[in-house]
């Protein structure tokens, strides 16, 4: 359900999707790769976030034979082969693809209307000089994804992938079989509850562009205000979803102007003017231009985010916390969660278990402790 | 030469209630009212009313009632009282027909065809009782990006990137050009002391800012350069906030102002720094400005005389192609971008271009936002629009459709006192606004004026932060530009797309 998009006017846009939901991401900050048990267990546990109509899952450390190579998850709707044919020529003429093959289901699970799901793993073919790899990368996804009809993008990193889907979490786990043939050092996961659209297996949870992928729960008020920034930077929306507006306003922030997610949440959660003004001067200086520079890209509303790339995942909730998150960890386990209900439920016992205050990021980076340092912030 | 006139207004006077005291004698610039000593009795020259209330609103004992005089030709919808009354004063006069104040025509008030939205259960709405909810404003150029450096714990953040000069301000209304000459120096100095107040900024106008009042409120000022370069010096560019060079003017679009000898007294000649006595004469074009280029070495100009430490602001009239001049006055190096709508105020401009000239604000201000984001240009100037601005209301939908900030002159004037009769350009304003009469001019008292002044801005800020939190909202920017809370009503096709503003139910 891609939109056939009429820009002659903004007034022709489609309506943003609406939308709650669960989300639950863990991460071995020793590298050690797990299988998704946990993630799908802990998911479960928030049954009543979802309903049904969206479930997914990013794997990172996904494919270490092949960690050199863009690995492309790309979905055909109604198992479309003319589409497929487009995207392997497109693929071909752009990229060196080393290896691609059917994505295996289980023909079983309780989804509705499973497409075609095939991954390939290519290098970019391109002339010396122009973009870089993943600016490449990027501008080709967003081709397949807005000129190729029936066809879309899962994810497009190295090392990782995309498994999403329409129905609970764990029947797109059951239909990927994702309990039994993958591992990797960190999941996220996520249960979708829109209230006005169908559900689209592109539409489901994480959204990714090279190895980012987030998940969302939230409704942003401020949709409107970043995307038309964002536009601005090339980025335009074709799915109309917060969590796109998202996506593309930490791809932005983070892979392309360099930022640290300590200063981008920052300016996704900015602190009100009242505490600012109680801050020291260069604090003060520092916090008042953030504002002042990206108050565009100030995320406005309920939200709770869990975005991640290889070697970090975070989570932050809006300024004012109108959606939920929690922290805990357990050894070299470090877990972010809608409800800590749901941490527990995989790991009973917590060294720590933490609920940071709205707009502080819980930043878990592999071999680091850089998650601890939100603790002083907690509530 | 008889008149052929009608009165515009018919004065009735409760006979019971008059006690002669004569406050309306006493009150009325245009001598309608009068007391016969003999007769003790009070008598009215209903031809010279301009309808401006001030003596019903100063009589002790409502005795009074002024309303539009009843007698009128023979209804027809084409040759209305107003047009035959317009040939008849020409006819006797051969003038060209004066007015002030924004058109009164009923044009299109796309304002009435744009409702808000409010949050329900899939968010909630914010309590701005119980919560903070920030206005807090920034007019000028920002950057692309920051550039940063940080220590490893991410405490010690050094910017690394050089900025603009920005401006903060409180709330996202300022007050709009009134040159001191064409307002008295107490509604001057009122506006300045309520833009200090509240924390935001008042227009100087062309008319420059009396060297009284640079000191305390410099800073709260935009000082205008405009074609007829009255009162602009060194001093004048650098204590402002901001500087703006004026181009055009939403009730007069395309043709320069004038202020006459009467008006130019001591105080006013060396604020301008023209003679006493003579007449201010505006061109319509600024003589050094015929091309975008022209415009360019003169934003450069004063950027260079103030050491690029004040954001330049250029101001036009909403006309035609608004969009691509203010594309190319963002590229010209402006900082901010004003743009003076249909509805624009005056305190004196012919009526047949105030009533026929220009476009409305709303849509120009869709088009200038779509066109400096079409050509990735939107952060590099703010946006800030005037004409014809009533109420909070029409401020909030004006930033959801991509203002940075608005303009407000008529609703201040209203606030000090103002009844829009339209007279300013006589000189003769009973409320002491648009006069240099200083019998008139005691009138206003700056502490009660600047008071009204910064209850209306508390008001209207009171009631954008009730509208914001409505929608879920609690910091301005979020809805900067933000056109999906907006729907339009009543709507044509054409319309909606130029707002590019969804239908209600889209």
């Amino acid at each position: 359900m891609k939109f056939d998009i009429d820009r002659r006017s903004e007034r022709y846009l489609p309506t943003k999707d609406i939308q709650a939901c669960g989300l639950f991401g863990v991460m071995n900050i020793e590298g050690k790769r797990f299988g998704g048990e946990m993630a799908i267990k802990a998911i479960v546990n928030m049954k009543a976030r979802g309903n049904g109509l969206g479930g997914g899952y990013a794997v990172y450390g996904l494919y270490p034979e092949y960690k050199d190579y863009y690995a492309m998850h790309i979905m055909f709707q109604d198992r479309n082969m003319s589409a497929k044919k487009k995207v392997d020529e497109f693929l071909a003429k752009n990229f060196d693809v080393v290896y691609d093959e059917e994505i295996p289901t289980n023909p079983s699970a309780k989804v509705m209307y499973p497409p075609l799901v095939w991954r390939y793993f290519v290098a970019p073919k391109k002339s010396e000089g122009s973009l870089s790899d993943d600016d490449y990368v990027v501008e080709k996804v967003m081709h397949i994804n807005t000129s190729i009809e029936d066809a879309y993008v899962f994810s497009s990193g190295k090392d990782m992938g995309v498994f999403k889907g329409v129905g609970f979490p764990e029947d797109v786990a059951e239909f990927f079989m994702l309990d039994e043939m993958y591992e990797g050092y960190m999941w996220t996961v996520h249960s979708r509850f829109p209230t006005n659209t169908p559900g689209w297996w592109g539409g489901a949870h994480p959204f990714s562009i090279l190895d980012w992928t987030v998940v969302h729960n939230g409704e942003i008020s401020s949709y409107g205000t970043n995307r038309r920034f964002l536009e601005m930077h090339g980025y335009y929306c074709t799915l109309f979803t917060d969590t796109e507006v998202m996506a593309y306003a930490v791809d932005l922030l983070m892979r392309r102007q360099g930022l640290p997610i300590e200063i981008v949440s920052k300016i996704f959660a900015a602190p009100m003017w009242d505490l600012i003004e109680n801050m020291d001067e260069k604090k003060r200086k520092l916090y008042t231009t953030l504002r002042m520079v990206y108050a565009p890209l100030l995320i406005n509303g309920p939200f709770t985010v869990i975005v991640a790339h290889h070697g970090e995942m975070f989570g932050i909730t809006d300024r004012i916390r109108l959606r939920p998150i929690t922290a805990g960890a357990r050894g070299d386990f470090v877990f972010l969660s809608s409800e800590e209900a749901a941490i527990r439920a995989v790991s009973p016992k917590l060294d720590l278990a933490w609920t940071p205050r709205g707009g502080e990021p819980v930043v878990v980076r592999l071999k680091k402790k850089d998650h601890l340092l939100s603790l002083k912030e907690s509530v | 030469m008889k008149t052929f006139m009608l009165p515009e207004f018919i004065i009735e006077r409760s006979d019971e209630r008059c006690i002669r005291c004569k406050v309306c004698e006493r009150q009325c610039a245009e001598n309608v009212h009068r007391y016969d000593e003999e007769l003790d009795m009070m008598f009215e020259d209903e031809m010279n009313c301009v309808g401006c209330q001030r003596c019903v609103v100063f009589c002790p004992t409502n005795a009074l009632t002024v309303r539009p005089h009843p007698s009128t030709y023979r209804p027809n919808a084409n040759w209305t009282r107003e047009r035959l009354q317009d040939l008849k004063k020409q006819a006797e006069t051969g003038g060209v027909i004066l007015t002030g104040s924004g058109n009164d025509k009923p044009y299109r008030i796309y304002w009435d065809h744009l409702v808000l939205n409010a949050s329900q259960v899939t968010n909630p709405s914010i309590d701005p009782l119980r919560e903070p909810m920030e206005l807090r404003t920034f007019l000028g150029r920002k950057p692309d990006k920051l550039d940063i450096e940080y220590s490893e714990d991410y405490e010690d953040v050094d910017i690394e990137t050089e900025l603009f000069p920005n401006v903060m301000i409180e709330t996202p209304i300022v007050f709009s050009a009134m040159s001191y000459g064409a307002i008295s120096y107490n509604a001057f100095k009122s506006l300045a002391m309520a833009a200090k107040e509240y924390g935001t900024l008042f227009n100087t106008g062309e008319g420059g800012l009396p060297k009284s009042l640079r000191e305390e409120y410099g800073g709260n000022t935009i000082v205008q350069v405009a074609s007829g370069r009255f009162g602009v010096d060194p001093e004048y560019l650098n204590v402002s906030a901001v500087i703006e060079i004026k181009i055009g003017q939403g009730a007069k679009p395309g043709i320069g102002g004038h202020l006459p000898g009467e008006k130019v007294t001591i105080n006013i000649s060396e604020t301008r720094m023209i003679p006493e006595g003579t007449d201010a004469l505006s061109p319509a074009p600024q003589h050094d400005i015929y091309s975008i280029e022209d415009l360019s070495m003169l934003i450069y100009a004063l950027k260079e005389a103030t050491n690029y430490e004040k954001p330049v602001s250029v101001k036009i009239a909403a006309v035609h192609n608004v969009a691509a001049i203010a594309s190319g006055i963002v590229r010209a190096g402006a900082d901010i971008v004003a743009i003076d709508g249909l509805r624009g105020g005056t305190g004196a401009a012919p009526k047949i271009i105030r009533d026929n000239v220009g476009i409305p604000i709303e849509l120009a201000l869709a088009a200038v936002d779509r066109r400096l984001r079409e050509e990735g240009i939107r952060h590099k100037a703010s946006i800030l629009v005037a004409g014809g601005f009533r109420n909070s209301g029409d401020v909030i939908k004006a930033i959801a459709l991509g203002a940075d900030a608005v303009y407000i002159g008529t609703p201040a004037l209203v606030a000090m006192g103002c009844t829009l009769c339209q007279k300013c350009y006589t000189g003769k304003c009973a409320w002491g606004i648009c006069t240099q009469d200083p019998y008139l001019t005691r009138r206003l008292n700056p502490e009660i004026a600047s008071r009204r002044l910064v209850n209306l801005l508390r008001g209207w800020s009171h009631e954008i932060k009730e509208m914001l939190g409505g929608m879920g909202i609690n910091a301005i920017e979020s809805l900067r530009g933000n056109r999906d809370h907006l729907r339009g009503v009543g709507l044509e096709e054409w319309e909606l797309n130029v707002l590019g503003v969804k239908g209600a139910g889209e």
